[in-house]
């Protein structure tokens, strides 16, 4: 006699179950990418590269102003008094070589934008009037920078909270360091570098009170407890980049919106990111069905709740699929019921 | 030769099939309703739909729980056991009779006894759909009713995302086979003597 083998399919259930806690425990993380990472990983600071400043044409020339601006402090000799001097350098004085020399305007002579005046030393105090180039100077209507749309982003940035309130105060260099500016969203491919870029331009200001001082008397902004309304305020502010919500963007051509927006304008409203892309989309499904429970209760968050996974599933190619089995399905069972009745 | 009615379905699990197919109907339409949903034209409301698949979706788990345990204590578990030898052949021979014998008068190749209440290929697939897709599909769902629990990525993709084709997908089988089954049920000593079986627990034999 042949011993029958059986499979027990209660087994099935319990491999499921098994494999599901597996899954679970392989990379296990709710969160989309911790606050604390994002900085840490994605922040490559100049420091990190160093750049061999021989290579550029005026590396020569430009080391005579890099040797005190360079640095924090310098030292010059004081012939009235016949003794070298050690003098602390300004913060805002300070040029870093390095950032200059990854900055995109590396190739530049300082004397390019400043006076050849200041090769002298001390310098002629009568140069601290020098008139300071804004970006149009030099790139309004050139050809060679049509595709960055300077004309339009002077336009927007015309029509922007910033240019409003404090009018030819701001310009800018404001946010754009000429000797540091470097740029990022058309050529960084790691997007979280460009999020953690973008913001600290914004928060340079809004986050540290010396800067904002200059332009405003205004109490010292807390940006957290403007935000508190913000769910996951530190993943968002890891994720998405302040220009997001705070402009209104003209055109397609710049990728960096310079139309800055009153406060009571910035987007509020969670749809309207959270809203095509699926992935956005599912982190909202999981803060909202977390939120309906938290006030309604489990009962209540169960039965009540308004929401699934919409587009999640809404897979073109698998719904059609889906028919045309079913529509097999019901042929079949059609064919075979009338021939069951002929063949009675 | 007439056969003897055959008690083959004790009470808990007329109780149990009968809750198990009304939450199935109940999940098959809100789950269309919602799949398909637009806000002009809606199968059922959607606030309503998603009320409905939920709670139907808990009461399909606890259903699931009285079939697994009894199952496991009870004789009916042994209908669930598939054997290996010769499963292809047997598959097959069942196959052949749903597609020519049974147009010819031929006798059903598995007779249903006490022992042997289904045929190699309901058992094969009832053992599929109860202990594969159904449990995919609570898990799933109840997964997606706590959408905090799933992971971001899973194997490098959307955890939520791939959380919610697994639902889909066997939710979709799911309603295949009750469409097959429902019309496979018909195959009786008339069109609705299994039914009746169901609801009664005696089987007609043909």
């Amino acid at each position: 006699m042949t011993r029958e083998i059986y499979l027990r399919p209660s087994w099935l259930v319990i491999v499921l179950l098994l494999l599901v806690v597996i899954l679970f425990a392989f990379d296990y993380s709710t969160e989309p990418l911790k606050y604390e990472n994002a900085r840490t990983t994605s922040r490559i600071t100049p420091e990190e590269i160093t750049v061999d400043h021989s290579q550029f044409p005026n590396a020569e020339v430009n080391q005579k102003c890099f040797q005190c601006h360079g640095q924090s402090k310098y030292t010059y000799e004081n012939t009235e008094q016949g003794r070298m001097v050690n003098e602390r350098m300004y913060t805002e004085l300070i040029i870093s070589p390095n950032d200059f020399y990854l900055s995109n305007h590396r190739s530049f002579k300082c004397t390019d934008c400043h006076s050849e005046e200041y090769e002298t030393f001390p310098h002629p105090g009568i140069l601290r009037m020098e008139y300071k180039y804004s970006c149009l100077d030099c790139h309004e209507g050139d050809e060679n920078y049509a595709q960055f749309h300077f004309e339009q982003i002077d336009a927007e940035f015309m029509e922007s909270v910033h240019s409003q309130k404090h009018s030819e105060e701001f310009t800018c260099w404001m946010c754009h360091n000429p000797h540091t500016y470097k740029i990022n969203a058309r050529t960084n491919e790691n997007i979280r570098e460009t999020i953690v870029y973008d913001n600290t331009i914004c928060l340079d200001c809004h986050s540290d009170f010396r800067r904002f001082q200059l332009l405003t008397d205004r109490e010292r902004p807390n940006l957290i407890k403007s935000h508190d309304w913000l769910p996951n305020q530190e993943l968002h502010i890891a994720s998405v980049r302040c220009i997001e919500c705070h402009t209104e963007r003209t055109a397609d051509s710049t990728l960096v919106g310079h139309k800055v927006l009153p406060k009571e304008l910035a987007v509020k409203n969670c749809k309207e990111c959270h809203s095509s892309k699926p992935e956005l989309l599912a982190s909202l499904y999981k803060y909202e069905a977390q939120e309906v429970r938290s006030m309604d209760g489990i009962f209540r968050g169960i039965t009540t709740s308004d929401s699934v996974v919409i587009g999640a599933s809404r897979n073109q190619t698998l719904n059609i699929i889906s028919l045309i089995l079913f529509a097999g399905a019901v042929i079949g069972i059609g064919f075979h019921a009338t021939l069951r009745i002929l063949k009675k | 030769m007439t056969q003897e009615r055959l008690y083959l379905y004790p009470i808990w699990i007329r109780f149990w099939h009968l809750v198990n197919a009304l939450l199935c109907l109940l999940l098959i339409i809100t789950g269309i309703s919602m799949q398909f949903s637009a806000p002009a034209v809606a199968l059922v409301r959607f606030d309503t739909a998603v009320a409905i698949h939920n709670i139907a979706g808990i009461i399909l788990t606890i259903n699931y729980v009285i079939f697994f345990i009894g199952n496991l204590f009870t004789y009916n578990g042994k209908q669930y056991q598939i054997e290996y030898r010769d499963l292809t052949k047997r598959l097959m021979a069942q196959g052949k009779y749903y597609a020519f014998g049974i147009f010819k008068g031929e006798q059903p190749p598995f007779p249903i006894t006490r022992d042997n209440k289904f045929n190699p290929l309901q058992r094969f697939s009832y053992v599929f759909i109860m202990y594969l897709f159904v449990p995919v599909v609570f898990i799933s769902g109840w997964a997606l009713l706590y959408p905090e629990t799933i992971p971001t990525t899973i194997l490098g993709t959307s955890g939520l995302h791939l959380t919610d084709l697994f639902h889909i997908l066997s939710g979709f089988i799911i309603s295949f086979f009750m469409v097959i089954h429902i019309y496979f049920c018909t195959i009786g000593k008339n069109p609705g003597a299994n039914f009746k079986s169901i609801l009664n627990g005696y089987h007609e034999p043909h």
